[in-house]
């Protein structure tokens, strides 16, 4: 799916932990659980995703579009958008259970 | 109820052991994900948004408090505090570690259950009436057969490699509170003219992207042939089903493309194939089996009236207890969709408290219903009053039984990774919508059920009023569908037309409601009065 990012289109590795599952991303020297943390791959995201992946330091990796923001990269999907923070219906379970505006990054 | 023999338990025992090593080789890299995903879903674990996910079998959503409070112990320290209840009876768990899976499993194994076959193409945990064995208008206890196939199944060879994954439901009670023609073989008990007990057996029911309500294919099945006549049903699918495409590969795409006439004839081709192999199980383990449910010790000459003083109390008695058989005894249902919760979950502690209530009220037992709300079996009338009590101050006391908040929801996209847009919140919308005790009772029996997918685990296509979630370009949007059952009266929604938004479908759902009260006639329910005037009224009043 095209993005409607101009300059601001970019590209991370994001997928889960893999002995805990946790969703992770791509931080330019390891993995965070933290989105706002994640790098931009360029073109580098298919090399990079087989190398970690071989190297067991990530499971089920992907690439998605996100779109660079100064709050951090913001996925281009709902879906790794809630993957990101957690279930919207959980506030309590999310990465920010103290910010009372996080699901509105959500929608 | 059913307790393992050394069988039974060495076998989930050695499973266990056996996915601890699976389970060490996948993290020490000696097993790839591709290499693994198949074993791990042999044993429930899924990889699902945030975390591994793990669904726990409760067969026929039968269990004790001993077991129930294991599902609560597992929620506190291998999960984030609670579990939520499936509709196919079983409960998950969404923050699983793959590191303790295993050790879950083995703490599971020690309250006699496990998590097999609740994922990948097998057959998957039997579901049943969840007033089995107390409900008065059946015709005898349906678990004994749903076990007897469970044990006959487990680990079957023939059965462990399926097309696609398999669904199977067995009844005995004219109501059909298990949706048996939603699934692949329905099996409905009943009593022939001479009095023999026997099945209807239908086959190639099902929801997912093509729903279809399962055919007759045999009116009366002598009950001491149903494993064979299921593994003829079985083999004749395994023979021709469409393993090149998976959207093609249940039975219900089957018996849909040879035509019901010539489904059955090759089921019964078959059957003949296999009945002088003897494969049935005998008598004598079915009534081993039976043992286990004989009816519990209710006590005689208990009186049935109650005290409904408390306004409260009897608004729950009418919207929540069911007739047992038994005199002075009362089946209790326990919502778990309090007005803008989240459908089917329920925390570590109110898991304990219901254990303990089973245990000290109920003989000791629990059911999990495919609506995702908790059955107390076995309730002496004069003690209603004092559960009533102790699940109000629990948050367990939801008069809404079968009303328009007692909503069926998957988890939708705040969980689910196959999921298009999110169920939940549209639940928590339309309960707080219809928060009104009052509305809703005026509205009646309303089946509302809402699908994040295709899939339809949310059960969409037999909601009265459905609800699909699908993503229209990076939106969330959501279908509407009016007039499908999951009951006797089996039937299928139809889609009122284009989708909408989040708040756009709670608006359409009043207006249809609205449609209903107006038109309804003299002792209809929502179903009855779309049934009677059609899909019309309601476009106009949805899109006017």
């Amino acid at each position: 799916m095209g993005q409607d990012c101009g300059d601001t289109c970019v590209k991370l590795l994001t997928g889960n932990d893999l002995a805990t599952g946790d969703v992770t991303w791509w931080t330019g020297d390891g993995w965070s659980r933290h989105i706002e943390d994640a790098v931009d791959v360029g073109d580098h995201g298919e090399a990079l995703l087989a190398q970690e992946t071989a190297a067991l330091r990530v499971n089920a990796a992907y690439l998605i579009d996100a779109t660079a923001t100064p709050e951090g990269p913001r996925p281009a999907h709902i879906k790794d958008r809630i993957r990101a923070l957690g279930p919207t219906v959980r506030p309590d379970l999310t990465r920010k259970p103290a910010d009372p505006n996080a699901g509105s990054w959500v929608i | 109820m059913y307790q393992y023999d050394k069988y039974d338990q060495s076998i989930v025992d050695a499973r266990v052991d056996e996915f601890r090593e699976q389970t060490a080789r996948r993290i020490s890299g000696a097993l790839t994900e591709d290499q693994f995903k198949p074993l791990r879903l042999k044993n429930g674990l899924y990889l699902q948004l945030h975390a591994y996910m793990l669904r726990v079998a409760i067969p026929y959503g039968t269990m004790s408090g001993r077991q129930m409070r294991m599902l609560g112990h597992i929620a506190r320290k291998y999960d984030r505090g609670y579990g939520h209840f499936t509709t196919r009876q079983n409960i998950q768990y969404n923050w699983i570690k793959l590191e303790e899976a295993p050790d879950i499993l083995a703490d599971l194994a020690t309250v006699e259950m496990h998590a097999i076959q609740t994922s990948g193409e097998s057959i998957r945990n039997l579901s049943s009436d969840q007033y089995a064995g107390a409900a008065a208008d059946e015709v005898c206890d349906p678990r004994p057969w749903a076990e007897l196939i469970r044990q006959a199944t487990t680990f079957h060879p023939e059965f462990s490699y399926l097309p696609r994954k398999f669904k199977i439901a067995v009844t005995a009670a004219e109501e059909d509170r298990a949706a048996i023609r939603l699934h692949d073989i329905g099996l409905k008990l009943v009593k022939n003219d001479a009095g023999e007990l026997g099945f209807e057996v239908y086959i190639g029911g099902g929801m997912g992207r093509t729903p279809f309500v399962a055919p007759l294919i045999r009116s009366f099945l002598p009950a001491d042939n149903l494993f064979s006549y299921c593994a003829a049903a079985l083999r004749v699918w395994n023979r021709w089903a469409r393993r090149d495409n998976i959207h093609k590969q249940r039975i219900k795409i089957l018996v849909h493309d040879l035509g019901t006439e010539e489904f059955t004839r090759q089921v019964e081709a078959e059957w003949q194939e296999i009945l002088p192999l003897g494969t049935d199980v005998p008598r004598v383990e079915l009534d081993r089996i039976a043992e286990y449910f004989a009816p519990p010790p209710f006590e005689s000459e208990l009186s049935d009236n109650v005290d409904r003083s408390d306004p409260d109390f009897a608004v729950w008695l009418d919207q929540n207890v069911a007739a047992h058989k038994a005199p002075g005894y009362a089946i209790v249902n326990i919502s778990l969709k309090p007005i803008g919760g989240i459908p089917g979950d329920v925390s570590a502690d109110q898991i304990e408290l219901i254990a303990d209530i089973a245990e000290q009220h109920s003989f000791d037992e629990l059911r999990a219903t495919h609506a995702q709300n908790i059955v107390l079996p076995h309730v002496r009338k004069d003690r209603l009053y004092a559960i009533w009590q102790v699940l109000r101050d629990a948050g367990l006391a939801e008069p809404n039984l079968d009303l328009i908040s007692d909503i069926i929801a998957c988890p939708g996209l705040d969980y689910c990774s196959l999921a298009n847009a999110r169920s939940i919140p549209v639940a928590q919308k339309i309960a707080t919508r219809f928060a009104d005790l009052g509305r809703q009772r005026e509205l009646g029996e309303l089946k509302l059920k809402i699908s994040g997918c295709i899939n339809a685990c949310g059960h969409h296509h037999a909601g009265h009023i459905g609800i699909l979630g699908v993503d229209r370009k990076g939106t969330e949007n959501y279908q509407l569908l009016l007039g499908g059952s999951g009951a006797e009266d089996a039937s299928l929604g139809s889609i009122t037309g284009p989708g909408f938004s989040e708040d756009g479908v709670v608006d359409a759902i009043e207006k249809a409601t609205n449609v209903y009260m107006r038109e309804r006639a003299e002792g209809e329910r929502f179903l009855d009065t779309y049934r009677r005037i059609g899909m019309a009224p309601f476009k106009e009043a949805i899109y006017g």
